[in-house]
């Protein structure tokens, strides 16, 4: 009996559309650009804040405009999206163990989300 | 029992007359309690018995059952006739070869798998008379999710960097690697790190995580490969930036 088995071809760039869990993952993938996008952001800052308080304020104001608050809520919401995505696995990634036990996944989950908080409160602290 | 009709559409494809797979559609009288399985058994029995489908269990311990219900990797004995509509569509298991109708080639998984020595490797060898390898019931615990692994290959049809990248290790083998490597009695996790840690091995992973969503024995394949690629980083760290630690 001869064989001849036959190969389903996978599409090479639109496979993420079919399945929504593969959705799910480019999501999650895609909204690290919002990350990206914010650092750059920060070192312009930085270099307008290296080029004297003039420069540093017409770099303010540009934030101020509809443009720069709607692409710094984008930046939020994707960057949101994004860690708490990442932060939602870590229990599979760093599991526990204490004994015989592992410690539960939010417990885990829990303490990067503690951790995220602590950290921002400490930024709007020194912003103050 | 309450009876109902349902159109069983199967993925058919004779490599001895057919050029590519086409759908054929069986009307099917089920019973609300039946599996997709005894929907195909009915076929087989009943209607056409030229349908090649594999099993063996029908207990979801064997993983022969493997298939697309739907579009999702399932295991045909477990994906219940009430969890769908009266239009069910089977096909072989995604990202594997269509050997006929719904039988895939499952030659590559079967080499992954050896290749990744999934069997004990004693640290030390020591004669029977010295008695058993001992292990505590917390020592067990760290690995024996991983044991329940029944090789069904569904989370090989989920991975999409598996169809994409053919040479990925994948996540059944890795997982099963990952088992032996945390078991207190096993002394070759250098021998599975070649493989595992190569570039076909681990790192293919983009932890997409649809592997553990299908799998039917809550392995949780991803957990395995992640923690793996922790694994992998912590010794290069060692080798390069504290050569002294290596063993
Ligand atoms: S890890 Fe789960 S889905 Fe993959 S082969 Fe094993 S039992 Fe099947
Ligand atoms: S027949 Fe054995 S797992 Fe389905």
């Amino acid at each position: 009996m001869s064989r001849k088995p036959y190969i389903r071809e996978m599409s090479k760039t639109n496979w993420f559309f079919s399945q929504p869990r593969y959705m799910r993952y480019m999501a999650r993938e895609v909204t690290c650009i919002f990350i990206l996008a914010y650092t750059i952001l920060l070192i312009f800052a930085l270099k307008n804040l290296a080029d004297g308080p003039e420069a540093y304020a017409g770099f303010l104001q540009a934030l101020n405009s509809p443009l720069g608050i709607l692409f710094n809520l984008a930046a939020l919401v994707g960057a949101v999206y994004h860690s708490t995505s990442w932060f939602n696995v870590t229990p599979q990634a760093m599991p526990i163990q204490r004994g015989e036990e592992f410690l539960p996944g939010n417990v885990i989950v829990g303490a990067h989300y503690g951790g995220w908080a602590l950290i921002s409160l400490i930024v709007l602290f020194l912003g103050v | 029992m309450s009876e109902r009709q349902i159109q069983l559409e199967v993925l058919r494809y004779n490599p001895e007359t057919d050029s590519a797979p086409r759908f054929q559609t069986y009307e099917v009288p089920c019973l609300n309690e039946w599996v997709v399985l005894d929907a195909l058994n009915y076929v087989k029995d009943h209607l056409d018995p030229t349908v090649s489908y594999r099993w063996s269990c029908h207990m979801a311990v064997c993983g022969s059952c493997g298939m697309m219900v739907n579009g999702e990797p399932k295991l045909a004995c477990k994906a219940f006739i009430h969890e769908y509509g009266d239009q069910i569509r089977v096909e072989p298991l995604a990202n594997f070869p269509i050997e006929r109708d719904l039988v895939t080639v499952v030659d590559d998984f079967i080499g992954k798998l050896a290749s990744v020595k999934p069997y004990l490797i004693p640290k030390e060898d020591k004669p029977v008379s010295a008695g058993e390898y001992k292990q505590s019931p917390a020592e067990l615990k760290t690995f024996k999710q991983y044991t329940l692994c029944i090789n069904c290959m569904l989370c090989y049809a989920a991975c999409p960097q598996y169809g994409l990248v053919p040479d990925f290790i994948g996540p059944a083998a890795i997982s099963l690697a990952h088992r032996y490597n945390q078991d207190s009695r096993d002394g070759g996790r250098e021998q599975r790190q070649e493989v595992i840690a190569s570039h076909d091995g681990v790192w293919e992973c983009s932890f997409v995580g649809a592997c553990s969503e299908v799998c039917p024995k809550h392995v949780d394949p991803a957990s395995a490969l992640q923690q793996v690629k922790v694994a992998s980083t912590i010794d290069w760290y060692k080798e390069h930036l504290m050569p002294w630690m290596k063993k």
